[in-house]
């Protein structure tokens, strides 16, 4: 379902772009596959003996599954709340540039950081992909409400696939949690890629792949942000000697 | 009630270990990006890095695996994403094409293997 026309007096009030939001999440893919990675995070809560309540309180709160399913595991495995504070923090650096990123494409000349607040907790892979790729189809004052509604439906979805996965838990065969794992690559890699816009964004996601590897072998705990940034620079610097050229 | 919530001290720990991580970091982007204008280079830079990191968290996944993932074996996971990315580029970059081919060749090799 295409949204309406920029100019188009159904995008008049913010309530109605809320809605337009809220209704943007039956367009992309992306929801059934939070639905289904969400369904695997209350499976584990719940084979973790975590309680139905405090995993939905992460759902809404946290609003990250691969910091929910390391908080878990880390948190079942035995590890102290500092250990798993420091895994969730190194994980959760990427949300950093996301929110840089995406933040100016919501922003009036008259708009105050506390407007953004709400959305800017919701920023996470797969609304920072479907801002890039519906934002532009927003008229720019209506931006944050339509991403409010668009958060607010997505996580009403993965609350819903929290509990279904939290309740079904004794019920799902072993091969269900690993085609779960894998969506979160696949659906990552593959809307990344549909998001690249040039070729700096190509560029930062190959060699992001191949640097990833090499990193690793440093053993230093923040291996993801050393081959992300000296990736993503290494992408930036191509950019810009060519566009000198 | 308290079967809903459980132990309160475990709501803490959510909030210590889990709420304050990740959302240090979206505030630290909303204070300190709050002026970046969107057209300006350092956005396509600031792109670039969190491109890049996405990247990592996916090698990371695919190279130590976690949970049950682990079961399948190295060539399987890296064939399933890579008929995954096939499938999307001959689609004309349709995600669900993609996704679904991974998946159905992930869960084809595991039946095969046994």
């Amino acid at each position: 379902m295409p949204l309406p026309p920029l100019d188009s007096p159904r995008w008049q009030t913010s309530a109605r772009a809320f809605a337009w939001g809220v209704r943007s999440v039956a367009s992309t893919v992306l929801t059934l596959v939070l639905f289904a990675t969400y369904l695997g995070i209350g499976a584990l809560a719940h084979d973790t003996h975590f309680s139905l309540g405090w995993v939905l309180a992460s759902t809404a709160l946290v609003w990250a599954g691969p910091a929910q399913i390391i908080l878990i595991s880390t948190l079942g495995s035995g590890a102290t709340v500092v250990q798993a504070a420091i895994a969730v923090t190194v994980s959760a650096i990427r949300l950093f540039p996301m929110v840089v990123s995406v933040l100016p494409m919501m922003r009036m000349p008259h708009t105050k950081r506390r407007h953004l607040v709400l959305a800017t907790h919701f920023i996470a892979i797969t609304l920072w992909v479907e801002c890039f790729r519906l934002l532009p189809q927003v008229p720019r004052e209506r931006r944050i409400a339509f991403t409010h509604g668009l958060g607010i439906g997505l996580c009403s979805v993965c609350l819903v696939a929290t509990a279904l996965g939290y309740g079904l838990a004794a019920n799902l065969p072993q091969l269900f949690g690993a085609a779960i794992l894998l969506l979160t690559p696949l659906a990552f890699l593959l809307s990344t890629a549909r998001n690249c816009r040039q070729l700096a964004d190509i560029l930062a996601l190959v060699l992001g792949l191949a640097l990833f590897p090499l990193a690793s072998q440093l053993h230093t705990g923040v291996d993801i942000l050393i081959s992300g940034v000296s990736a993503g620079t290494i992408a930036y610097g191509v950019h810009w000697w060519r566009e000198r050229e | 009630m308290s079967d809903f919530i459980g132990d309160w001290h475990m709501l803490l720990v959510l909030l210590i270990a889990g709420v304050l991580p990740n959302e240090v970091w979206r505030m630290l982007g909303l204070w300190l990006g709050g002026g970046v204008d969107e057209g300006s280079e350092l956005l396509v830079w600031v792109r670039a890095v969190a491109t890049a990191i996405l990247a990592g968290v996916i090698a990371q996944i695919l190279v130590s695996p976690p949970g049950a993932l682990a079961s399948v074996p190295d060539w399987l996971r890296y064939g399933a994403v890579a008929a995954g990315f096939a499938a999307f580029m001959v689609t004309r970059r349709s995600i669900f094409a993609g996704v679904v081919c991974g998946e159905l060749l992930m869960l084809a090799g595991k039946w095969w293997l046994g």
